[in-house]
């Protein structure tokens, strides 16, 4: 796949980050493309009190870099990933840092996100259809993007879009801009997003479980065209998926998360070598093997359910559990370097 | 082995298309095509392939929803199945929908014993008894389905299909709207029935971690065609066919670290309306040579394997 995401016509290198290329981003010392400080997300609950749905997150992503977010439904994957780009929803209440090049973007105005969304970082979901537009050309939709944030001309934007289709490997690409997304196989239009989400060349891409959806072989396709742009582009990627197996051929640094808060965080090698909280353990275990048979799957006790308890939150489920777990909420503590994990009986 | 519970013989279904001088034209979409297989009582039979090869077409034959264009379709049940009761049943993927809402779970679950004229008293009974089996307690019984989470409306999807005790379940991707951790306990429940019960599984699922838990043997479709067909430990061990290869190879895998790009299947699957000339899968196949696109291969068995069957011209 001929890939070529510089094949600027007549584009003005005025964006955030330059004309593409990790080398360009320059960052002093050690400080991360994107460091999350205690993020939370809250919603109004019952009786005028407020429940969150992220509590306490704290992650960084260096450019070029893959961070993988795993866990169950409902644990907050979305949620974390809708904060980053301002879209939660309004009655949500965001908390905490998110520092983006250096800035805190959770004190930003509307305007200012909006400047940023696309430009800066752009996310992709699981269904193309909510990123698109149903009545509008693919083509069409990417030039947009052009128009908005690099000031191209109507034409130019237009060449540039088929270029990107053709960089995300869309056979045909001239023809199919002029197609709308509904005529293009499920594949195809995710490619079609994510030539859209990196039109500008993001120094960031948020990914939501964007191969949830696709059969293996094109998930296999679409990981590797994310490679390949982060191996060209040196974007950072936020990759979120119920996946283990999925984020272990991508990341570089895995998140766990459990009930909004994160449990495990770790190098992917060490993670994968040696999981230490009971619940990645428990998930890397009851993921039934394509190489192994075994009689009976190891299973996790009970769901996901929000606790109100003041303990850890796995607690219910965890056959470590003791007294001393339900008293406070276990901290993340960094028990070997670059591993941190937040559970009382790793720690101690 | 004589007797099979379950014989398809050059099955096929292939739907005339509406639609603009479609239909006068003649034109019919392959969804199933040619395909011959059979399944021994108590065996589970995997279907894989990817989406659009016709899965779940041909599990709906086999559940009778559906009927077949050409081609024979034999079930030979092992005891009568009296008052309308049926040898095989269906559950599907999406564990939401596919409960009447307004309905209790015991007249969901009583529903096929209620359409045979069985009373409600006995129909209880036997309500409470499937419940069980699926690890639900009997309060469930005068609940709601929106009252119970995914996984376990799925397992009150799966007391529906048991409770007229049928000898073959068609099972349409059941486990693939669940979490994971919910997923290893409904395996483990559907592993656990079949033990018990000697029920067979037409087991539809794109997982090859599932398909290799639960799954004596594998068929793997590709634009309606059977590609491979085999006993589970022999094609996990040596796919013979390049389709399964690939599939196999696509499967993401914990412990190999980060992915090296490039080994992937190329392109998508092709339209079933206008299929590849002689081997279906030649437009994308990594051995393919002139013979692959002027002639339809065999599904024959392997000269060093005769137990697993594939349909190539070069299989391994
Ligand atoms: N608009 C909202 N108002 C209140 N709560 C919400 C809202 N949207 C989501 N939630 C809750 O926030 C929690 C986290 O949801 P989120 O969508 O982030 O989960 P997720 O990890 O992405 O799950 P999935 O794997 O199912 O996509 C859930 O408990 C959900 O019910
Ligand atoms: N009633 C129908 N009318 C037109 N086309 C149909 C019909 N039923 C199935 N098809 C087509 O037949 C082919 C096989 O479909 P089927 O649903 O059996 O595939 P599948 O293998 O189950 O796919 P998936 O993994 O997406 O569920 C597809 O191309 C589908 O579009
Ligand atoms: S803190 Fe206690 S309950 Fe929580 S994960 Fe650790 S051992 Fe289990
Ligand atoms: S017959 Fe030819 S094209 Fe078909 S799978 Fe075999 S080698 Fe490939
Ligand atoms: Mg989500
Ligand atoms: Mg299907």
């Amino acid at each position: 796949m001929g890939l070529n995401l510089s094949i600027d016509t007549a584009v003005p290198a005025s964006s955030a980050f330059g004309s593409g290329g990790a080398a360009k981003v320059q960052r002093p010392g050690n400080q991360a493309l994107l460091e999350v400080r205690e993020l939370t997300v809250s919603f109004p609950g019952e009786g005028g009190s407020r429940s969150n749905v992220v509590s306490g997150l704290n992650y960084r992503i260096e450019a070029g870099e893959t961070l993988g977010v795993v866990g169950e439904s409902g644990c907050g994957k979305t949620m974390t990933s809708l904060a980053l780009m301002g879209l939660v929803p309004t009655a949500g209440n965001v908390s905490g840092q998110i520092m983006f090049g250096g800035r805190n973007l959770a004190d930003q105005k509307d305007r200012e996100w909006r400047r940023m969304r696309g430009r800066d970082a752009a996310m992709i979901f699981q269904e193309p259809m909510t990123a698109m537009n149903p009545v509008m050309t693919v083509g069409r939709q990417i030039a947009e993007v052009l128009i908005r944030h690099e000031g191209l001309s109507r034409r130019d934007a237009a060449d540039r879009s088929v270029g990107l289709l053709e960089a995300v490997g869309i056979p045909s690409a001239r023809r199919r801009a002029d197609d709308y997304p509904h005529q293009l196989s499920g594949g195809m239009r995710q490619r079609a997003m994510i030539a859209m989400a990196l039109a500008c060349k993001p120094r960031l891409l948020v990914a939501d479980e964007p191969t949830t959806a696709l059969d293996v072989t094109i998930q296999a396709q679409i990981l590797d065209l994310i490679l390949e742009l982060q191996e060209d582009t040196g974007m950072a990627v936020q990759f979120i998926t119920h996946n283990l197996a999925v984020v272990s051929e991508l990341a570089h640094h895995i998140l766990v998360m459990y009930a909004g808060r994160g449990v495990e965080y770790a190098p992917a090698e060490k993670l994968f070598e040696r999981p230490l909280h009971p619940y990645t353990r428990g998930l890397i275990a009851t993921l039934p093997d394509p190489d192994r048979k075994v009689a009976k799957l190891p299973v996790i006790p009970g769901g996901l359910r929000s606790s109100r308890s003041p303990g850890c939150p796995f607690a219910g489920r965890c056959s470590l559990a003791s007294d001393i777990c339900r008293a406070a909420i276990p901290p993340m503590i960094e028990v070997e370097p670059g591993h941190h994990v937040a559970c009382l009986k790793v720690s101690q | 082995m004589s007797n099979p519970l379950l014989e398809i013989d050059r099955l096929s279904v292939h739907i005339p298309m509406r639609g603009k001088g479609l239909l006068s034209s003649g034109i019919k979409l392959r969804a199933v095509d040619e395909v011959s297989l059979t399944m021994q009582r108590g065996e589970t039979l995997a279907i894989v392939g990817e989406s659009g090869s016709g899965k779940s077409t041909l599990g709906y034959v086999v559940a009778g929803l559906r009927q077949q264009t050409g081609g024979s379709l034999k079930i030979t049940p092992s005891r009568p199945h009296q008052n309308g009761r049926k040898p095989v049943q269906i559950i599907f993927q999406d564990p939401f929908s596919a409960l009447d809402p307004r309905m209790t779970v015991e007249d969901i679950i009583g529903e096929p014993l209620r359409l045979m004229g069985q009373d409600r008293g006995t129909r209880r009974g036997r309500v409470l008894e499937v419940l069980e089996q699926v690890g639900m307690p009997a309060e469930a019984a005068q609940r709601y389905p929106h009252q119970f989470s995914g996984g376990q409306r799925q397992r009150l999807a799966i007391a529906r299909a048991l409770i007229g005790d049928p000898e073959l379940i068609v099972a349409d991707e059941p486990l693939s709207a669940l979490d994971v951790s919910i997923q290893s306990k409904i395996l483990n429940l559907m592993s656990d029935i079949k033990e018990r019960h000697g029920i067979s599984y037409f087991f539809i699922s794109h997982d090859f971690g599932v398909v290799r838990h639960l799954a004596d043997r594998v068929a793997v479709l590709y634009l309606g065609r059977l590609m491979e067909l085999a006993p589970a430990d022999e094609i996990f061990a040596n796919p013979a066919h390049p389709y399964t290869r690939a599939l196999m190879d696509a499967v993401p895998r914990i412990g190999r670290g980060r992915r090296k790009r490039g080994q992937v299947l190329k392109g998508e699957i092709p339209t079933p309306l206008n299929p590849p000339s002689g081997c279906v899968f030649h437009t994308r196949c990594p051995r393919a040579t002139a013979i692959c696109s002027t002639e339809r291969p065999l599904l024959l068995p392997l000269v060093s394997r005769p137990a697993q069957l594939a349909a190539c011209h070069h299989k391994e």
